[in-house]
């Protein structure tokens, strides 16, 4: 019996039995087409790389001091030179990718899980929720953000943990905000009236309807975020609020240095590039996700 | 035949900045088991309203339930709790929507969904439940169904993400199942596809189905009584035979003469003047008079009761038809000027 309704169905598409593709594997497709994307994502993980090998790649430690060698300027023995306390700044770079990277994507994380529980609250349920939750953001984007960051980790005690989370409450509403709106939208889709009248649960619906369907531009977001995040860390490591000497943060790095701009640049040159390198990769790579999540974006 | 479902004196309101709208005002009928009921009206009619309040779904702000029972298995679901009310969606009382296109969560796989429906409301293993799944979607006519419970539902046309609806919507045997305009969106042939499918499953599980829909040729090939609708109200009920060959109302009649009839050659066709008033316009009176030939004083002064005319059933709002005799020495004296 099924033989002929397969003869005579006309709903059968000819021909296409080809495998499975899953929205997420149509995207990394796309992504893979997006030569700068790519070349954002290498340099993404070849610093995250860097980071996690850094206690066995760095050629010298961290706070190995050699009096009679500061301020050297890059050569075979120290491939980007000292600094003023005679430490292999290559060495410190690398360690630096890790603290960098880990407050960038730690801080990141942070922001996405409050932003996204507030701006579902608020998108979901509407009403005085809503009200009190987009108020609560529109305050907070109303200060320049690193000036609110300042304010916390003036509150807080200068460390590197706290400006981690400065900086993951500076960067809430925009995430709260995004998913507030993108909420909106997915709650009025057909499916979610269809899910109700299958009789699921509201936290049900939110982690298997809404959730899944309003994350994509949180992920976009999320990755050009970390290249902000990573910024913001070195900003408050230069005002001396975040990482502590003698941490290699990159930032904190760059203060070190700062009286020696004209008589040793590598000592600045290096952590920046570092910085700026970081960043670019995961602006690129954002990009890049930004164009393989949104199919409007098509070129 | 027993009711299965019994609507009286439903109020549906919604509270908005332009005022308070009744979307559905004072609306009463009843669903039998096993039968197939259709209600029809034009767009913004409260159709869907109707069938929303039933589900307990009405979009709340700024939609509210204002009077009125709906009573289902003896109990009345406008005072069921949330939670009671979500046992009874999908398992008791299940809805299919009119846009197959988006009625499926574009992430998530037919199988996963479907197996989402079964297991929300008994507690089989997964294993089960997919065994199911796959044993509905051969039931509704999908025979790629061990293929298909790992396809998205991109990878299915309009007719057969609709079967899948369908599929989710009989899975756990309600007994209600509420079409709302379930083949508007599909092509003609599918359409006819998708109506011989529920009507079949009407037949071999007894579940009782409320067809909303505008098409009269979707109740003339499936329905065993028809309810119209026209701007919150009943105007209309009686059985499909009744309403095809002797329609009383006037909006009815004017509904019936817009078909187009195949063997008629016709340079316009027929439509009944005028547009639908916004619900909650009209304060006074019948709410077809400003739209009906035969108004006269009383239709503008007087709002019409729904008339129980001849004792079979056949309901008319319309003092045309206060009485059988009345109303044709009514008409008389309309038509001469």
């Amino acid at each position: 019996m099924s033989q002929v309704a397969e003869n005579q169905s006309p709903l059968q598409p000819s021909s296409q039995h080809d495998e499975v593709v899953s929205p997420w594997l149509d995207a990394w497709r796309k992504f893979r087409k997006n030569k700068l994307a790519l070349f954002g994502a290498i340099t993404v993980i070849f610093f995250i790389i860097l980071g996690i090998l850094s206690p066995w790649i760095a050629p010298q430690g961290i706070n190995d001091q050699n009096m009679a060698n500061t301020l050297q300027a890059p050569s075979s023995s120290h491939l980007l030179g000292t600094d003023d306390f005679g430490r292999d700044v290559l060495s410190r770079i690398i360690h630096g990718a890790r603290i960098s990277l880990w407050v960038g994507f730690l801080s990141v994380v942070g922001s996405i899980v409050m932003g996204c529980l507030l701006g579902i609250l608020a998108g979901y349920y509407g009403r005085w929720v809503d009200t009190i939750i987009s108020r609560l953001f529109d305050i907070m984007l109303a200060f320049p953000s690193i000036l609110l960051a300042i304010t916390i980790v003036a509150v807080l005690g200068p460390s590197l943990q706290n400006a981690l989370i400065a900086i993951a409450i500076i960067n809430v509403p925009n995430f709260g905000r995004l998913i507030r709106s993108k909420v909106l939208s997915v709650k009025q889709e057909e499916y979610i009236m269809a899910a109700k009248a299958i009789g699921m649960k509201d936290s049900r619906l939110l982690m298997k309807h809404i959730l899944p369907n309003s994350i994509s531009p949180i992920i976009v977001q999320g990755t050009l975020s970390i290249g902000t995040a990573i910024i913001e860390a070195a900003a408050l490591g230069f005002l001396g609020l975040g990482a502590q000497p003698p941490q290699p943060e990159w930032g904190q790095m760059l203060a070190e240095s700062k009286a020696y701009i004209t008589t040793a640049p590598w000592t600045m040159i290096f952590p920046g590039l570092a910085i700026m390198l970081t960043v670019l990769g995961f602006n690129l790579m954002g990009d890049g996700l930004r164009d393989a999540l949104d199919p409007k974006m098509k070129h | 035949m027993t009711s299965i479902l019994q609507v009286k004196g439903l109020k549906t309101t919604f509270f908005t900045d332009e005022g308070n709208i009744p979307a559905v005002d004072d609306i009463d009928f009843h669903l039998d088991e096993g039968e197939i009921l259709g209600i029809v009206g034009e767009s913004g009619c409260g159709k869907s309203v109707t069938s929303l309040s039933i589900m307990g779904l009405v979009p709340n702000p700024p939609g509210k339930i204002t009077d009125g029972s709906i009573t289902f298995q003896e109990e009345d679901l406008t005072k069921a709790s949330e939670k009671r009310m979500r046992e009874i969606r999908g398992n008791e009382i299940s809805m299919i929507f009119q846009e197959p296109m988006t009625s499926l969560n574009p992430l998530f796989t037919i199988g996963n969904q479907l197996i989402e429906a079964v297991k929300l409301h008994e507690k089989v293993s997964k294993q089960k439940a997919l065994h199911r799944v796959i044993e509905m979607l051969k039931v509704v006519g999908l025979p790629r169904a061990e293929e298909m419970v790992n396809e998205y539902p991109h990878q299915l046309s309009g007719g057969m993400r609709q079967r899948v609806m369908i599929a989710m919507a009989f899975i756990c045997n309600p007994k209600i199942l509420i079409a709302d305009e379930p083949t508007t969106a599909l092509d003609v042939t599918i359409q006819a596809q998708i109506l011989h499918q529920m009507k079949e499953l009407n037949r071999k599980r007894n579940t009782a189905v409320m067809l909303i829909t505008h098409d009269l040729g979707v109740v003339a090939e499936v329905c065993t009584r028809v309810i119209v609708m026209y701007c919150g109200q009943i105007i209309e009920q009686a059985d499909v035979n009744t309403i095809f060959q002797s329609p009383k109302h006037p909006y009815t009649i004017g509904l019936l003469q817009s078909v187009p009839d195949i063997r008629e050659k016709r340079s316009r066709l027929f439509s009944i003047k005028g547009n639908v008033p916004k619900p909650g316009s009209i304060q006074k009176g019948c709410r077809f008079a400003g739209r009906c030939e035969q108004a006269h004083d009383r239709c503008f002064a007087e709002d019409p009761p729904l008339y129980k005319g001849d004792g079979q059933g056949h309901q008319v709002r319309c003092f045309l038809h206060e009485s059988i005799e009345e109303a044709h020495h009514v008409e008389d004296t309309i038509t001469s000027p």
